[in-house]
């Protein structure tokens, strides 16, 4: 899906992931009705690659970055991490696999724990898959990582409750650091931050990208975020890939009338270009994944769609080098 | 001031101060603050978390939590708003001046039908039948954009989505045609495309009634398109206003013009991103001389010592800060 050529070792791939929830029965006697959150998603993740994920509320970001990493468990489809399926591996093994791939959170100071220490907090995965470290290697590792994320060593004896949102997010960036793990999927890891200290956590996650040699998967809604750390980009929209492609390419040429909206309605901070640039004004609010429309699940909202855009799934195709689609009606480029 | 702009001014806040007392002594959240906003002008008010952006007109409108107490004056049409008796300001709240709030599902209450909620006010504030508000409000539904207005009027809110609750909301503080409208963060929790449909509907009914909108948001990208003017506050005070041009061209204060920098473009590629260091400061500790003088990169010696003043720089266009700090490459240097 994602562009082949890119140099570098495959990662991680996805093969045509499907996760579903069971919603709960209105009636005993009637069969439990299916969502589909995450719809035959299939990309290709380089090592040392940013793999920015967007899409809206409800879009099926965050399952898909908690499928990848077996947080939730897909229901189809292929995981293929270091030449294994993670589909198939038993709870252990996918216990220890997770020391090479981590998370971070959208809600700083909700995803600690509120009565360990943040010496404690960073230093937990290490207790988990480094059992045999004595207690002295143990603290240096977390004075060494706790003055990587820009942590004074002082705190290390405070509890989550004393500290701000921004320096929470750094407890937990430095929480998955710690065991020099291969991937980490960030799922909104600035949303909640105040812009100045969104910036700080932005430099921090490059920062540590470079130093750590980092694979990464943001998560997030907000394109400007995702275009500032991002490589590469998917655009969701109702648990399925519309668009997907470098982010140089996509965001310079956005090919799905879906990322062209999305686009356009992303707000500028400079006020002569917000009153000049036409916008595509959108109707409507994206579809219910318990409910998805037949054909292309944008068609309702789409001012592009015809007939068959109503009956099929629009194929994804390739629009030019290191960009792809799924559309009937894209932009492709002009023939050469 | 010539007479008829004073008649054009709409609400005038004059040394408006709010003081919230705690069991660890008394935290003002809003320190001697003056703001005039005139007959259908749009202002953005920003901030970060913290910087008393809400607090301010929560105090207008008589919403403060209990310890809160306000100061000073706030003139809406020449009345001191904050020296009304509950009754009063009863008769002025929800009809002279609407609030709309972040979460559209807090604000509306859950037990009752969409109708009721839209009704309620025209029959309070403005004396209508039931027959004939529900035929305005089935109207003002049409014109904040609901689809299929009858059949969504019998529903309740949690039958509606996000961006549908927040129409209802709007439509709901138009209803009385005020004069002034308070929307607090009022895209804060709606996606991207719903947002820019949501900002279009405030553009556009604003303008259509010559209501006054007073805009409170922490996102600069929502303020270039919507504002007139902006006022920018930080831990409490305002610390520059200028027009919405002005501003994003030449902003006076390091505080402004680092905000400016520090967001990300989705439509460029950044590759410097300015980083504001540290964070806003504890409203109960708060520095002797300038607010922001711990994180700002022009600071000398007269910043630690006393606050700056609010100084008019250019027509309109005011800052509070000795060595204005203009521009975004002399930022980078610093970053």
């Amino acid at each position: 899906m994602l562009d082949q050529n890119t140099p570098g070792q495959t990662l991680l791939k996805v093969e045509n992931l499907t996760t579903q929830f069971e919603i709960e029965a209105k009636s005993f006697f009637r069969k439990p009705t299916m969502l589909t959150a995450v719809n035959d998603v299939s990309f290709e993740l380089k090592e040392g690659r940013t793999l920015g994920i967007v899409g809206e509320s409800g879009c099926g970001k965050s399952t898909l970055g908690r499928s990848i990493l077996q947080l939730i468990r897909a229901q189809k489809g292929r995981v293929v991490w270091q030449g294994k399926n993670l589909l198939d591996l038993t709870p252990e093994q996918i216990r220890l696999a997770r020391r090479d791939m981590q998370i971070i959170f959208q809600d700083p100071i909700a995803s600690l724990d509120p009565r360990m220490t943040v010496g404690d907090i960073i230093a937990e995965p290490l207790t988990v898959f480094e059992p045999k470290l004595s207690r002295a290697q143990r603290l240096e590792r977390v004075q060494e990582i706790m003055a990587a994320v820009g942590l004074v060593p002082e705190m290390i004896n405070r509890y989550p409750h004393e500290f701000s949102g921004g320096q929470a997010q750094r407890i937990g960036i430095a929480r998955a650091v710690i065991t020099r793990p291969k991937l980490i999927v960030c799922d909104e890891p600035v949303s909640a931050l105040d812009v100045s200290i969104q910036g700080q956590v932005i430099t921090l996650l490059r920062k540590l990208r470079k130093e750590f040699g980092l694979t990464l998967i943001f998560i997030s809604h907000d394109l400007s975020v995702v275009r500032l750390i991002s490589d590469d980009v998917l655009v969701l929209y109702l648990g399925r890939i519309v668009e997907a492609g470098d982010c140089a390419t996509v965001f310079s040429a956005p090919a799905h009338p879906y990322t062209q909206a999305l686009f356009s309605a992303a707000p500028i901070p400079d006020p002569k270009l917000a009153r000049q640039r036409s916008r595509i004004r959108l109707q409507g609010d994206p579809p219910s994944p318990m409910n998805p429309p037949p054909g292309c699940p944008f068609q309702p909202r789409c001012w592009k769609s015809t007939d068959i855009c109503r009956t099929q799934m629009p194929p994804t195709e390739l629009v030019r080098q290191g960009q792809s689609a799924a559309c009937y009606h894209m932009d492709r480029p002009p023939e050469a | 001031m010539t007479d008829q702009t004073q008649k054009d001014v709409l609400l005038e806040l004059k040394d408006y101060s709010i003081t919230f007392k705690t069991p660890d002594g008394d935290v003002k959240a809003v320190s001697n603050m003056n703001l005039t906003v005139r007959r259908g002008e749009r202002i953005a008010i920003v901030g970060e978390s913290g910087s008393g952006k809400s607090q301010t007109f929560l105090g207008i409108m008589g919403l403060l939590a209990k310890n809160g107490q306000t100061s000073g004056q706030a003139l809406l049409e020449g009345r001191d708003v904050l020296a009304l008796k509950p009754r009063e300001l009863d008769k002025v709240r929800g009809k002279d001046m609407a609030m709309v709030f972040q979460d559209p599902m807090t604000a509306l209450n859950p037990s009752l039908k969409i109708s009721r909620q839209l009704t309620e006010q025209l029959e309070i504030h403005r004396g209508f039948t039931a027959k004939a508000a529900s035929i305005e409000a089935l109207d003002m539904l049409k014109r904040v954009g609901i689809p299929d207005p009858t059949r969504r009027f019998n529903l309740y809110p949690h039958e509606l989505s996000g961006g549908m609750r927040q129409r209802i909301v709007i439509a709901m503080a138009l209803l009385t045609k005020p004069k002034l409208l308070i929307a607090d963060e009022p895209t804060t929790a709606l996606d991207v495309t719903i947002q820019a449909q949501i900002l279009d509907l405030f553009n556009d009914l604003t303008a259509e009634m010559n209501t006054a909108l007073l805009m409170i948001t922490h996102d600069l990208g929502v303020v270039a398109g919507l504002a007139d003017r902006v006022a920018v506050m930080y831990a409490g005070n305002i610390v520059e206003e200028a027009p919405v041009d002005e501003l994003f061209e030449k902003p006076a204060h390091p505080y402004t013009a680092a905000l400016h920098a520090a967001i990300p473009r989705p439509d460029q590629d950044v590759d410097d991103l300015v980083v504001i260091p540290g964070r806003p400061p504890n409203l109960q500790h708060l520095p002797k001389g300038c607010n922001f003088s711990p994180r700002c990169p022009k600071v000398q010696d007269d910043c630690i010592d006393r606050p700056p003043q609010l100084e008019t720089l250019a027509p309109q266009h005011c800052a509070a800060c000795f060595h204005p700090f203009p521009r975004r490459e002399e930022l980078l240097t610093h970053a």
